[in-house]
């Protein structure tokens, strides 16, 4: 069973087909990635370094920009990548989230 | 050729299911119809379903889409539970679902003796209204005449890789026979406005698709919270966009037809987005507060069931019409299996692919909608959630000429 799949061409990540633990070695295409987190099945795995600001390509269209340089074969999630539209809720932002936060404080 | 057989209603149209639909028109009447319910659960021969609109204020929403699901084709039979001091206009929806051509009857609260005599008295009706739907035998049914609804709940980072794709090559195969097809939920297809564009059938069609999708956005945005949830980071999904491509395979490759929004029918076949956010500033909270509302919303539009992708593992059915569960992630399906009709998390695994996945999905479709229980159907799930909403009709070039 393969442990990264690449969804377009295009893309600055490849997908987890199961979980792959922390320090083991993955390959893709000939690229070695030495893990230095557990990525959980269905998480992303960065194919490239990318710089902050830059915006990662999923299917080949933006799922976001990155918030801090990423290097090759590091998980990319919410610590590392924001959306362009909307914040991304977690359960530690608490009910009334940021963006209610600021648009009260806009109206001040 | 595979066949369709459905119930043939007075209005042309045909069900795939043939219930007695029971609707309290305000919360205070909640139990006594659940009651009436309750009595027939787990009895063989035509089902009772619990329907119904909790608020004592009127809502031309809420009219619109009760007089819809009331006579949607897999209704047969109508009993309606009014308390009696509510705002809903009972009268008129009794007239809307007698005028389809449906046994009709309601029972106020305040009027028929209070608690146990209207239970009794709903009890007796829908065993009557039940014997006559039992002597109604299926017909041969065509394509054009099946409405079919797909959306996503609790999705993850295999959602957009495996169930996705997947019920999009369904789609596909059912756009390319001639059904009806909706997809949904513009505020979770933030990010894809430009790309539907281009699938859009007509130019002014594409202008109200992006149009849609940036009033989602600013509705969200109003709101502080787009449509994703902790589970969705939970599963790997990173932002609202990343969601939103994944839930955007789900409509397949075909062209888009048209844009509905809550309780307008498709007139014809094809693929249709359903615009759920509603219209004007910000009022009466969350478009939907879950996806519950918006399996309801899809059947307002004649939907006949449900194609429901997910990763985290939703176990949701719904009430009128079945609801067809195909699972994305392996280790959802492991865990969950009693709850999920289709496992396209092989497609992660390399033991399938997505044309045989799509495959599967249309011949299970075929099966639930000739009568055999969907997973969540067998299991009991009959959920219903309809809220306050307000929306202006559909703007030029929504539909097809």
């Amino acid at each position: 069973m393969k442990a990264l799949l690449l969804l377009s061409p295009q893309d600055y990540c490849l997908i987890a087909c199961r979980d792959l633990a922390q320090g083991s070695t993955v390959e893709f295409a000939g690229q070695h990635f030495t893990l230095t987190q557990t990525v959980p099945t269905g998480y992303k795995v960065a194919r490239c370094a990318i710089a902050a600001g830059e915006k990662v390509l999923r299917y080949g269209a933006s799922i976001g920009s990155a918030v801090q340089p990423i290097a090759a074969g590091e998980m990319i999630h919410t610590h590392n990548l924001q959306s362009d539209y909307l914040p991304t809720y977690l359960r530690e932002s608490g009910a009334g989230s940021k963006s209610f936060v600021s648009q009260e404080n806009a109206n001040d | 050729m595979t066949e369709l057989k459905g119930f043939a209603r007075a209005d042309g149209r045909k069900g795939i299911r043939n219930l007695v639909a029971v609707a309290y028109l305000v919360e205070c009447a909640h139990h006594v119809a659940s009651e009436i319910m309750l009595e027939f659960r787990r009895q063989s021969g035509p089902e009772v379903h619990l329907v119904g609109f909790p608020g004592c204020y009127p809502n031309a929403y809420a009219d619109k889409l009760m007089g819809q699901l009331l006579t949607h084709p897999n209704v047969g039979a109508v009993l309606l539970v009014s308390l009696g001091c509510e705002s809903f206009n009972k009268r008129a929806l009794e007239q809307r679902v007698a005028e389809s051509g449906r046994p009709v009857h309601t029972l106020t609260i305040q009027q028929d003796g209070g608690t146990r005599a209207s239970i009794a008295a709903g009890v007796d009706w829908a065993r009557q209204a039940r014997e006559l739907l039992a002597t109604q035998a299926r017909v041969p049914m065509a394509w054009s005449e099946l409405v079919v609804a797909t959306v996503c709940g609790g999705s993850d980072g295999s959602s957009g890789i495996t169930a996705n794709p997947a019920v999009g090559r369904a789609f596909d195969q059912l756009v390319s026979r001639g059904a009806r097809c909706i997809f949904e939920e513009t505020g979770e297809l933030v990010g894809c406005e430009q790309h539907m564009q281009l699938r859009a059938a007509r130019p002014a069609l594409g202008e109200q698709i992006v149009a849609a999708v940036e009033k989602a956005e600013r509705y969200y945005r109003v709101l502080g919270h787009g449509s994703f949830a902790p589970g969705n980071a939970d599963g790997g999904l990173s932002t609202q966009e990343e969601k939103s491509l994944g839930a955007y395979a789900k409509s397949g490759a075909s062209a888009i037809t048209g844009l509905l929004k809550p309780g307008d029918q498709p007139p014809s076949g094809g693929l249709y987005l359903l615009d759920v956010v509603p219209d004007g500033e910000v009022r009466f909270g969350f478009p939907n507060i879950s996806h519950t509302a918006e399996i309801v919303e899809l059947m307002s539009c004649g939907a006949h069931l449900t194609l429901f992708t997910t990763g985290r593992g939703s176990v949701v059915g719904s009430a009128l019409g079945p609801v067809i569960k195909v699972c994305a992630n392996p280790q959802t399906y492991a865990r969950l299996s009693e709850d999920m009709d289709v496992n396209a998390g092989r497609i992660l695994q390399g033991e399938a692919t997505l044309d045989e996945v799509g495959q599967e999905i249309f011949e299970r479709l075929v099966a639930v909608a000739n009568g055999m229980p969907s997973q969540s159907e067998a299991l009991g799930h009959r959920e219903f959630l309809l809220g306050y909403k307000s929306f202006e009709p559909l703007g030029p070039g929504c539909l097809p000429v």
